[in-house]
């Protein structure tokens, strides 16, 4: 690839990105385009309105908010789970460790079922909540609850693979130079996981702000309260007010792909660094 | 605690290093069983209530609730739509990823992130993309109308928004395997007489059947488990355009709560052996490249 190649020896190059441009165009980029072009059915004025009303505002509060939320949880217990299984031997970790992609596996559906009859008042986990106080099935803590579900490979998987090549030599310096465990994780692990723990977090977080199908069982769908963005996009392309879905849609795509070049970012920083620290 | 970590100088005596490059005993006890609390807690215990909800108006509903007439037409479609999405999918990932790994052009970097579009799109607004496209009010509405092709509330618009959520999972499991893998293999092969697709079949094939296989189970389970895009474009029509996701939905909105479970008791089963599956074809993944390592480092025999 860097030299010496001076012309194509392989076939195949004009089939090959033919089928691929062609495929993109008609399956991704022609759809995908059509929302940009059907926001031209709007006045700005009326654009505007659409996506400041205070419905679709307090549904960007509840998607955002308990996204972040999730994400932050699974942050948190993604990087115990992935230390656990890439540093431990315990019985069962194979096992576990397939279990892990399980979100990814499973119909969204059957996970938001299954999610709000384990937490109704009278289900396995909610019948002892209720007793506290505390709600979780039909309120924005359902919600979360389905969104750290969805996220939580996401960061695992993304911080397993950079435990994996951490090289213990680095560790054993520390330590030999006196810092104590604590120390060493802190000051040596955490710094070269951090990147890998934001993408996951990214990841994480991307994936809750468009979920629906595990999040609309659990969350009572009540307008200003526990309506996600995608349910409110829904009820409006219901309501055939195309425009409105057109709009608020156009909001959630731009936030998608700002988060997506962010990721690819702090993918391409983690790759440069270690590129040049090898 | 305080008795272990009392400060020593810093001697390199290796039990010292060995206990400060992993943890005491008792903070590894306490860091596993966190874990799996934690896991047990948001993936095992909903896996179980799925069954024991759908058993828990014992076997015959169950059988009732899988055989009845809705819910096997709602299989056949689901299998339908994967039939269809899995190896539209496949040909697209293997053109994909052959003309980026395999060529250099301008572009290819655009071209990755637009493969990857699709992951980064609400599954709610991947349906309405095609509502607005092929919907009666959308562009192709009309014509779509006049020539009585209906496209959303029907199967087309369920196959259209499904292989758009599935297309970048085989793309993108093989990107990396064959960049890896490089083009030497290949132009050996070119230059010792054999043809474009010889080469594709006999030495490619070969190499990236295991990423292939990888992409292909991913690509199907969410191709069959997909709800969002397909509840959008389906119109939810009993019999003609359900899919299983969509007819637990509609089984749990009835309050058919065990019929609703047992219909997810079958998609579960089906995510997993999903799972074993891929768990299957990532150890034959690391076998495979783990051969390759060990006939790479004779490269005097090859060259010779």
């Amino acid at each position: 690839m860097k030299s010496g190649r001076s012309q194509r020896v392989l076939p195949g190059f004009g089939l090959s990105l033919g089928i691929t441009c062609t495929y993109l165009s008609l399956i991704v980029l022609l759809p995908l385009a059509t929302i940009f072009a059907r926001t031209t059915d709007l006045s700005w004025a009326a654009f505007w309105s659409t996506v400041t009303n205070p419905r679709v505002l307090a549904s960007y509060r509840v998607t955002f908010g308990t996204s972040f939320i999730a994400a932050v949880v699974n942050t948190v217990f993604g990087l115990l789970v992935a230390w656990v299984l890439v540093r431990y031997r315990f019985p069962g970790r194979r096992l576990v460790d397939a279990l892990v992609d399980l979100p990814f596996a499973l119909p969204t559906a059957v996970a938001g079922i299954a999610l709000t009859t384990l937490y109704a008042s009278n289900g396995w986990i909610g019948q002892y909540l209720e007793p506290l106080g505390i709600k979780v099935a039909y309120t924005s803590l359902g919600i979360t609850v389905a969104l750290i579900f969805i996220g939580l490979p996401f960061v695992v998987r993304t911080v397993q693979p950079v435990l994996d090549d951490l090289e213990v030599e680095v560790e054993e310096a520390a330590a030999s130079l006196g810092a104590r465990r604590w120390q060493t994780f802190s000051r040596v692990v955490f710094p070269t996981v951090a990147p890998a723990l934001l993408t996951g977090f990214a990841l994480a977080f991307a994936r809750a702000i468009g979920e629906y199908g595990s999040v609309v069982f659990i969350s009572g769908n009540m307008p200003m309260k526990t309506e996600i963005v995608p349910l409110l996009i829904i009820t409006k392309l219901e309501q055939y007010d195309y425009p409105g879905a057109t709009a608020v849609a156009v909001v959630m795509l731009v936030a998608s792909f700002l988060l997506l070049l962010t990721i690819n970012l702090l993918q391409w920083a983690a790759r440069r660094r270690m590129a040049t620290s090898s | 605690m305080t008795s272990i970590a009392v400060p020593r100088p810093a001697t390199t005596a290796p039990r010292a290093i060995a206990r400060a490059t992993g943890e005491s005993r008792p903070v590894r006890w306490v860091l596993i069983t966190i874990a799996l609390a934690f896991l047990a807690f948001t993936l095992v215990l909903p896996l179980a209530l799925v069954f024991s909800q759908a058993f828990s108006k014992g076997f015959s509903v169950y059988w009732q609730a899988i055989t009845e007439p809705d819910a096997l037409s709602a299989a056949k479609l689901t299998l339908l739509i994967a039939a269809v999405a899995v190896p539209v999918n496949v040909v697209f990932g293997v053109a994909a990823a052959w003309c980026i790994t395999k060529f250099d052009f301008p572009g290819k970097n655009v071209l990755i992130t637009l493969i990857d579009l699709p992951f980064a799109v609400s599954p709610v607004i991947s349906g309405m993309i095609f509502v607005l496209l092929y919907g009666a009010h959308g562009w192709f509405g009309a014509w779509l109308t006049e020539h009585d092709i209906k496209i959303i509330f029907a199967v087309p618009g369920i196959i259209l928004a499904t292989t758009f959520i599935t297309s970048p999972f085989v793309a993108r499991e093989l990107i990396p395997l064959m960049q890896e893998q490089g083009t030497d293999e290949e132009e050996a092969a070119i230059v010792l007489g054999a043809g474009g697709w010889q080469t594709f079949f006999r030495v490619t094939l070969p190499n990236i059947k295991w990423g292939l296989l990888y992409g292909l189970i991913l690509c199907n389970a969410r191709a069959m488990g997909e709800f969002g895009a397909v509840s959008v474009v389906s119109g939810h029509i009993r019999g003609q355009t359900n899919t299983l996701p969509l007819h637990v939905e509609i089984l749990y909105n009835e309050y058919a709560f065990a019929a609703s479970f047992a219909v997810a008791s079958v998609l579960t089963l089906l995510a997993l052996v999903t799972l074993a599956l891929k768990t299957l074809v990532e150890w034959y993944q690391r076998r495979s490249a783990h051969d390759l390592a060990e006939t790479k480092s004779t490269p005097e025999r090859m060259a010779a």
